[in-house]
């Protein structure tokens, strides 16, 4: 063995032994990961297993299972002033509700202008996700007009609709919308089954401009009773409100708020200093008076007020609140409201079981792919086919250890795209093989078939490896995560067979021939 | 030694001619059908939509699960039960509904087939506006690849082989969308990545002929072009074939058992792979071969 041997032969176990620094935190991470799922033992403590998890190869949403979602900040209502750092303000607030609905690992993203990427790994219960990110939770303490107000405006409403029937549904039109009102106190009670009707009455062309310019109506929670019947409440409240959520100092889910019904969840919140002067102020000057807590736009509750309220104590009660939602709820007030409305405009949700066969699918492929690649390399190639599969599953070694290494994730498309590899990987040693047996038909020496099969067939290696890297960079480039991930590992996997498929291999030969005669080769 | 297609002497450009028909014919048909049907069927990361993959607890009959969704309410979803060991299994998409539709699916499916439990596997919702940018997307990255191997190939090689290579990177992407549109499968975000490989690798076996041509130029000179091409073509026959034999024994592996999300994408490849050893001889080098005629013609030489 000369000199650059010995030079090509440190580099060759530099490099593999670099491949295995990357890739031993993930042998262990998940060797241990699936035991502790599995059997509840593991030698390794948990926070050592984090630790691992951040080293090891990043398995993508397709694969571990949860939830990948793009919401887009609805900036149409703001100002320019208010627009400008909206998105971010509305990532904060969405970090905090992720992190204490406990998520572990989450991935929230600013992308373009007004988009937000959030990935959840391993979360289950995606309704529950959903409800808790695309809340925008403004809260809002609003009076509620009086029962003789309140009548007012709905005369005035059944005047209007009386005169300004539309020529479609006319009959409908004309009907007054206080028959179809159950009853009427300070709320006007809908029921169920007239609430169609109601909407589209309210609906109106024109309608808006007969409310009073302070006022506005609003809707309770849907499905609440009201001697027996159900349906919804509809208020007239005054449309400045008193108070707005983030005077909000801390809000909890809770059992026993309301004492008509002693078993149901709701949510008690707890005001600021500030917040608790402004409430003591509002609620000694409107004693008698109905208070609506508004939230998105839905009145939650109408409590009277009794009495002055010193303490800053307020709840949200009603509707149909279980542990959960009520916790969500409360999580959601804490973290504040959104300050503008998200929109989900892409979801990717794929759940545990799916994933996990997925995996199981995606190695079973590889490996019935990859053995049927190695089974005709040995038989067509013998002893040189050997020399290309142990290049090939180098090729794939580096390939894995590159993704742990960068960071990068791997996704569904992307064992696909390792399988590809494979098949790949060994056309660099075709190439050069048959070039070789070539040489050979053509009465050359075994050293030098060797030397000009690798030099001939180098150039054409080259160019085929550079189209395939072309067409999957532009792919990365427009892809989406698992896409990506196919591409990276094209990329890598193409670039490391120039490595192991034309300068390994090469140096194999090399050294075989450098021992020995020489006069035959097994290819 | 095992050896195939070693000291071939097929005359491949003999038969051109009837390969130009073939693939005329099977641009043609494709054309045909995407004039027909308005374009390529597009799944929902294009579209719009959402797409449910959704596990029962037992099979259930696929009309009586179309009963029970139209019930609900949902009429025009498109239902497919899958197949094999996941017949318990249904895809369901939903062009346009502003419901979110697994409770309602999961509240159909229980009262119809009392005690039966589903599970959502997966759900894909775009947004139009994001369909709308994805295709968008995907349109550039196709066209810019190909605009990026056509650069590589048009500074590597002299112009005549740049131009069949260049027609037979699109003969092939093109085929394969037949080929999908023909099969009824449609075409989302993974079989674009398919399509943009088949760009990336259909072109390897028509580089390996290429380099033959060159290296065997001077050796070649004397004979017709026909001929020289021939000569190329035959000697690289053999790494031609096993090396999209490699990468085919891999597709298929991916197809039979890669699961459900990974079929249309291997099969994209496996056909892309089989048509791109093809349009390497009888669309590129053929292609190569009559451009270069052509260009002889003109400079008035006699090559034929």
């Amino acid at each position: 063995m000369n000199r650059t041997d010995q030079w090509k032969l440190a580099s060759v176990l530099l490099v593999t032994a670099i491949a295995v620094w990357y890739l031993f935190p993930s042998y262990q991470f998940y060797a241990n990961y699936y035991n502790r799922t599995t059997q509840q033992i593991s030698s390794i403590s948990s926070e050592k297993l984090a630790e691992l998890r951040k080293k090891a190869i990043h398995l993508g949403l397709d694969l571990q299972g949860g939830m990948h979602l793009v919401l887009e900040v609805d900036r149409s209502k703001m100002n320019v002033a208010e627009s400008k750092d909206a998105v971010d303000r509305a990532m904060e607030v969405l970090r905090q509700r992720i992190d204490q609905f406990g998520v572990a690992e989450p991935l929230i993203q600013k992308e373009g202008e007004d988009r937000i990427v959030i990935q959840l790994p391993g979360l289950t219960d995606r309704r529950r996700a959903l409800d808790l990110i695309g809340k925008t939770a403004l809260l809002e303490f609003k009076l509620v007009r009086t029962a003789e107000e309140t009548k007012n405006v709905f005369d005035k409403l059944d005047g209007y609709l009386a005169t300004h029937a539309t020529a479609t549904d006319s009959a409908l039109r004309r009907t007054a919308l206080s028959s179809h009102v159950l009853s009427m106190d300070f709320a006007a009670f809908v029921r169920s089954e007239d609430l169609p009707v109601v909407q589209l009455l309210l609906a109106t062309p024109g309608l808006d401009s007969i409310i009073p310019g302070d006022a506005q109506l609003l809707w309770g929670n849907p499905d609440e009773a009201s001697q027996g019947v159900t349906g919804r409440y509809l208020y007239v409240v005054k449309r400045e409100p008193e108070m707005k959520g983030g005077s909000i100092a801390t809000a909890n889910a809770q059992i026993g708020l309301e004492s008509t019904n002693p078993g149901a969840w709701g949510v008690s919140m707890k005001m600021t200093p500030s917040g608790r002067i402004d409430f003591a102020r509002i609620t000694g000057a409107n004693i008698g008076r109905n208070l609506a807590i508004v939230l998105d736009g839905v009145i939650s509750s109408a409590p009277v007020i009794r009495d002055r309220i010193p303490t800053g104590d307020a709840s949200i009660t009603g509707g149909s609140f279980n542990v959960e939602t009520a916790r969500d709820l409360a999580i959601v007030l804490r973290a504040g409201a959104l300050p503008a409305p998200v929109h989900i405009v892409e979801e990717r949700s794929v759940g545990p079981s799916l994933g996990s066969d997925s995996i199981q699918e995606g190695l079973m492929a590889g490996l019935i792919g990859t053995i049927m690649v190695i089974v005709f390399m040995l038989v067509y190639y013998q002893l040189s086919g050997l020399i290309a599969i142990v290049a090939m599953v180098l090729n794939i070694f580096y390939l894995l250890a590159c993704l742990a290494g960068l960071g990068a994730t791997l996704t569904l498309p992307g064992i696909a795209g390792i399988v590809l590899t494979v098949g790949m990987a060994v056309d660099a040693n075709v190439l050069i093989f048959e070039r070789i047996r070539e040489e050979l038909r053509n009465q050359k020496s075994v050293r030098q078939a060797v030397q000009l099969g690798y030099d001939r067939a180098f150039r054409t290696i080259f160019d085929a490896n550079v189209t395939t890297i072309i067409s999957s960079v532009f792919l990365f480039q427009f892809g989406t995560g698992p896409i990506k991930g196919f591409a990276i590992t094209m990329i890598i996997g193409l670039i490391a067979n120039l490595f192991t498929a034309v300068f390994l291999t090469r140096m194999v030969f090399d050294f075989m021939l450098s021992r020995g005669k020489a006069e035959t080769l097994s290819i | 030694m095992l050896q195939m297609l070693i000291g071939t002497n097929f005359p491949f450009m003999q038969y051109r001619r009837f390969a130009y028909l073939f693939s005329f014919v099977l641009v043609a048909a494709t054309t045909t059908w995407l004039l027909m049907h308005g374009g390529p069927l597009l799944s929902v990361d294009f579209t719009g939509g959402s797409v449910l993959q959704v596990r029962t607890s037992r099979v259930l009959a696929a009309d009586e699960v179309r009963r029970a969704l139209d019930a609900a309410g949902f009429r025009g979803v498109e239902l497919q039960q899958m197949t094999g060991q996941n017949r318990d299994e249904f895809l369901l998409r939903f062009r346009s509904d502003s419901r979110d539709p697994f409770p309602i699916i999961q509240q159909a499916l229980s009262t119809r087939f009392p005690g039966v439990t589903s599970e959502l596997r997966r759900q894909e919702t775009v947004g139009p506006k994001v369909g709308n940018e994805l295709s968008h997307k995907a349109i550039w990255a196709v066209l810019w690849s190909m605009g990026g191997i056509l650069l590589y190939v048009g500074i590597r090689y002299e112009f005549k082989f740049a131009f069949g290579a260049v027609v037979a990177l699109f003969h092939d992407v093109f085929v394969v969308l037949g080929f999908l549109c023909f099969t009824g499968r449609e075409v989302s975000l993974t079989v674009v990545a398919a399509l943009l490989t088949i760009a990336g690798y259909s072109i390897n076996d028509t580089i390996v002929v290429f380099d033959r041509i060159r290296e065997r130029s001077k050796a070649l000179r004397k004979e017709k072009h026909s001929r020289a091409m021939d000569i190329a073509v035959n000697e690289t026959l053999s790494r031609t074939v096993i090396t999209a034999l490699t990468v085919l024994l891999a597709s298929l592996g991916l197809f039979i058992w890669g699961g459900e999300v990974l079929r249309d994408f291997s099969f994209a490849m496996i056909i892309g792979v089989c048509f791109g050893t093809f349009s390497s001889v009888y669309v590129a080098s053929a292609l190569a071969l009559d451009t270069w005629i052509v260009l002889d013609r003109r400079k008035g030489v006699q090559a034929e």
